[in-house]
C-alpha cells in the first residue's frame, strides 16, 4: 500500500521533469511556428511598412501583391524553375541510380562523386557555376579559344535563360541526393523480380518503367518532398549566381519577401507574400505528405 | 517511419560480378564517365584557379592546368581580402563560422535527445499533438517567421548576437532533431526502460545513465546533420548574426559579390574552396555516415 503510494508519486513527479523536460519544445512550437505564423498573419492583413500596426485593412496587401509585376514575376520564375528543377534532379537522379546499380566497377567512387555536391552550401556552388557559366571567362570562352570562335555561352547574362542557369547549379548539387534515396529503394527490389521478368522476356526497359518505378513510390515521394522543400527556399543559390538579375529575370518569392522584409521597409506586403507562399506549400506538401505516408504504410503489411 | 531504410542506404553493399564486355556495358560506364565528369568540373576548376596567378587566368584557360602555380591567393583568401569594409580576408567568418555551428549543434543535439526521449518512454499528455505541430512547423517557409523572430528577439535584446543566432538555429533545426532521436528510442526495447523505473530511475537519471550512453551512432548522425546544416546555413546568418559574428557563407557572398574594381578569381575560388572545406572534409572522413544523416533527414515522418 504504501510502496504502491510512492510509486505513484514518483510516478507524479517523474512526469512532471517529462513536462518540463519538453519545455523547449512547447515554447518553439507555440512561440517559433504559431506564434509567428499568426503574428505574420495579422501583418499580413494591416498597413504596417517600417513598424507593424494594429490597424486592419483586410485583403488590401493581398490585392497590391497581386497587382505587383515583380510578385508575379518571381511566382512564375518559381514555378518554372520548380517543375525543371524537380525534373532534373529526378531524372538524372534515377538514371544516376539506375545505372550504378548495374554491378559496376568503382561504384562506391562514383556514389562519393555523384553526392559530394550535396556536402557544399548553395552559395559556394552558386558562385562556383557563376564563374564557369560566365561568358567572358567561362565555357564560352573555353570553347572560342578551340577555335569555335562565334560560340556563344551566354545563358547566365540572359534574361530569357539565365533562370535555367540556376537550375542547372541546383540540380547538380542535389540530384545526387535522390540518386542515394533511389539507390536504396532499388536495393530492396527483390532480385525475383528480375529473374521472373528476363523468363518472361520483357525488355529490361519496360521492367523499369511499369514495375520499378511504381514499387520506388516511397524512395520517389521523399525525395520529391525533400526538392519540393528546396524549391521553396530558394533563396542562396540565386542570390550567388545573378542577384536576381539580369534586370529581374531570376526574382524569387524568397528573395522578393526578403526585400521588402529588409530592404524596402515594407513588412505588410512581406507578410501577405509569406503567407501566400505558405499556403501554397501546405496545399503541394499535405496531399504529397498523405500519399506517401500510406504508400509506407501499405509497404509494411 | 522506415528505418530500415535508411539503414540499407548507409549500408548499400557494393556487389561486385565481373562480367564481358558488351556494348550495354560500354553504354553504362560511357554513361557513367561522363556523369563523373559534369559532376567533377566545378571542383576541378575551383582548384586550379585557386592556385593560378590573375595573369594566367585573364588570358588562360578555364580548364587549363596551372602553369606556375601559387598558393597567393589562399593567403589572400584568408588573410588579406575584403568582405565589405574590412579586409581581413575569410579567417574571421571561419572562426565565426565555428563559434556559431559547435554551440548550435551542441545545444540542438541536447534538446532532440531530451524531446526525443521524453516523447518515446513518457509520453506526457499532449506530447503527441505537440510534436505533430513541429513536424509540421519544418515545412513552413522560413520568410513566415523571420521578421516575428527578429522582432522577438530585439525585444529581449539577443538580436544580432551570438546567443541570438545560437538560438535561432536551435529552433531551426528542432523538428529534424526531435524526429531523429525519437526514431532511435523507439527503436529501444522498452523493457529496458521499464526495468530503470522499476529500480527507481527518474526522469533525468534513465536519460543521463541509461539512454544517453546508448544514443552514440544517432548523436554521430544528428552532429554531422547539424554541422553540415548549419555551416552552409546562409538566410539565418545574414539575418540574425549580426555584423560581428557573419558567418563563413555570408563572408564569403561578400567578398564576391561586393568588390569593386578587378574580380581576383583565384581568390574567390580560394575562398570558396575554404569555405567548403568543414562540411567536405566532414563527408569525405565520414562517408556512410554523412548519408545515413542526410538520408534520416530526407525520410521526414
Amino acid at each position: 500500500m504504501v510502496a504502491a503510494r510512492a510509486s505513484r508519486t514518483r510516478s507524479r513527479a517523474a512526469c512532471w521533469s517529462a513536462y518540463i523536460a519538453l519545455l523547449p519544445m512547447v515554447l518553439t512550437v507555440l512561440g517559433a511556428y504559431v506564434g509567428t505564423m499568426l503574428w505574420t498573419a495579422r501583418v499580413s492583413v494591416s498597413s504596417a511598412r517600417i513598424f507593424p500596426t494594429g490597424d486592419f485593412v483586410g485583403i488590401g496587401q493581398y490585392e497590391r501583391l497581386f497587382r505587383n509585376a515583380r510578385w508575379l514575376l518571381s511566382l512564375e520564375n518559381l514555378a518554372v524553375y520548380g517543375v525543371l528543377f524537380i525534373a532534373g534532379s529526378l531524372v538524372l537522379g534515377f538514371l544516376l541510380a539506375v545505372f550504378i546499380d548495374q554491378k559496376v566497377m568503382g561504384e562506391g567512387t562514383l556514389r562519393t562523386v555523384f553526392l559530394y555536391p550535396y556536402a557544399m552550401s548553395f552559395v559556394a556552388t552558386g558562385l562556383v557555376w557563376q564563374w564557369i557559366l560566365n561568358p567572358e571567362l567561362g565555357i564560352q570562352r573555353v570553347a572560342r579559344q578551340l577555335g569555335f570562335e562565334d560560340f556563344t555561352f551566354g545563358w547566365i547574362v540572359d534574361q530569357d535563360k539565365a533562370l535555367y542557369t540556376i537550375v542547372l547549379a541546383t540540380v547538380w548539387q542535389a540530384s545526387g541526393l535522390v540518386m542515394a534515396l533511389l539507390l536504396s529503394g532499388l536495393r530492396g527490389i527483390d532480385d525475383e523480380l528480375w529473374k521472373a521478368a528476363r523468363i518472361d522476356g520483357i525488355p529490361v526497359w519496360r521492367v523499369y518503367i511499369n514495375i520499378v518505378l511504381p514499387l520506388l513510390w516511397p524512395a520517389l515521394s521523399t525525395a520529391l518532398i525533400l526538392l519540393f522543400a528546396l524549391v521553396v527556399k530558394l533563396f542562396d543559390a540565386v542570390v550567388a549566381m545573378t542577384q536576381g538579375g539580369p534586370g529581374t529575370a531570376t526574382e524569387v518569392p524568397a528573395k522578393f519577401i526578403m526585400d521588402y522584409l529588409f530592404g524596402r521597409a515594407n513588412i505588410g506586403l512581406a507578410s501577405a507574400a509569406s503567407i501566400v507562399l505558405l499556403t501554397t506549400v501546405v496545399a503541394i506538401v499535405a496531399p504529397l505528405y498523405y500519399a506517401r505516408a500510406r504508400a509506407v504504410q501499405r509497404g509494411l503489411k | 517511419m522506415k528505418r530500415d531504410a535508411i539503414r540499407d542506404i548507409a549500408a548499400v553493399p557494393v556487389r561486385r560480378k565481373p562480367r564481358k564486355l558488351t556494348p550495354a556495358r560500354i553504354g553504362v560506364y560511357g554513361f557513367l564517365v561522363m556523369a563523373a565528369l559534369f559532376f567533377l568540373v566545378p571542383l576541378y576548376v575551383m582548384l586550379v584557379t585557386s592556385v593560378k596567378p590573375m595573369d594566367e587566368i585573364r588570358l588562360g584557360n578555364l580548364f587549363a592546368l596551372p602553369a606556375s602555380p601559387t598558393l597567393a591567393p589562399w593567403r589572400s583568401a584568408w588573410q588579406t581580402a575584403c568582405t565589405g569594409l574590412e579586409c581581413e580576408g575569410i579567417r574571421g567568418g571561419f572562426w565565426n563560422s565555428v563559434r556559431i555551428t559547435l554551440p548550435s549543434m551542441v545545444l540542438s543535439i541536447a534538446v532532440g535527445a531530451v524531446n526525443g526521449y521524453a516523447l518515446s518512454f513518457w509520453r506526457p499528455r499532449g506530447a503527441n499533438a505537440l510534436f505533430a505541430v513541429l513536424m509540421m512547423g519544418a515545412f513552413i517557409p522560413g520568410q513566415v517567421m523571420l521578421y516575428p523572430l527578429v522582432r522577438a528577439l530585439a525585444a529581449v535584446d539577443l538580436y544580432s548576437t551570438l546567443p541570438g543566432i545560437v538560438l535561432v538555429h536551435v529552433i531551426f533545426g528542432m523538428p529534424m532533431m526531435t524526429l531523429l532521436f525519437r526514431n532511435y528510442y523507439a527503436s529501444l526495447p522498452e523493457e529496458l526502460f521499464k526495468a530503470a523505473r522499476v529500480d527507481g530511475g527518474s526522469f533525468w537519471r534513465i536519460f543521463l545513465e541509461l539512454m544517453l550512453p546508448m544514443s552514440t551512432p544517432v548523436i554521430v548522425v544528428a552532429a554531422i546533420m547539424q554541422v553540415t546544416n548549419i555551416w552552409n546555413d546562409f538566410l539565418l546568418g545574414l539575418v540574425f548574426a549580426g555584423s560581428d559574428n557573419l558567418p563563413m557563407t555570408v563572408q564569403l557572398n561578400n567578398i564576391i559579390n561586393t568588390t569593386t574594381g578587378e574580380r581576383l578569381y583565384n581568390v574567390n575560388m580560394a575562398a570558396t574552396i575554404l569555405t567548403s572545406l568543414v562540411p567536405l572534409a566532414l563527408y569525405f572522413l565520414s562517408g556512410r555516415w554523412f548519408v545515413r544523416g542526410i538520408a534520416a533527414g530526407a525520410v521526414k515522418g
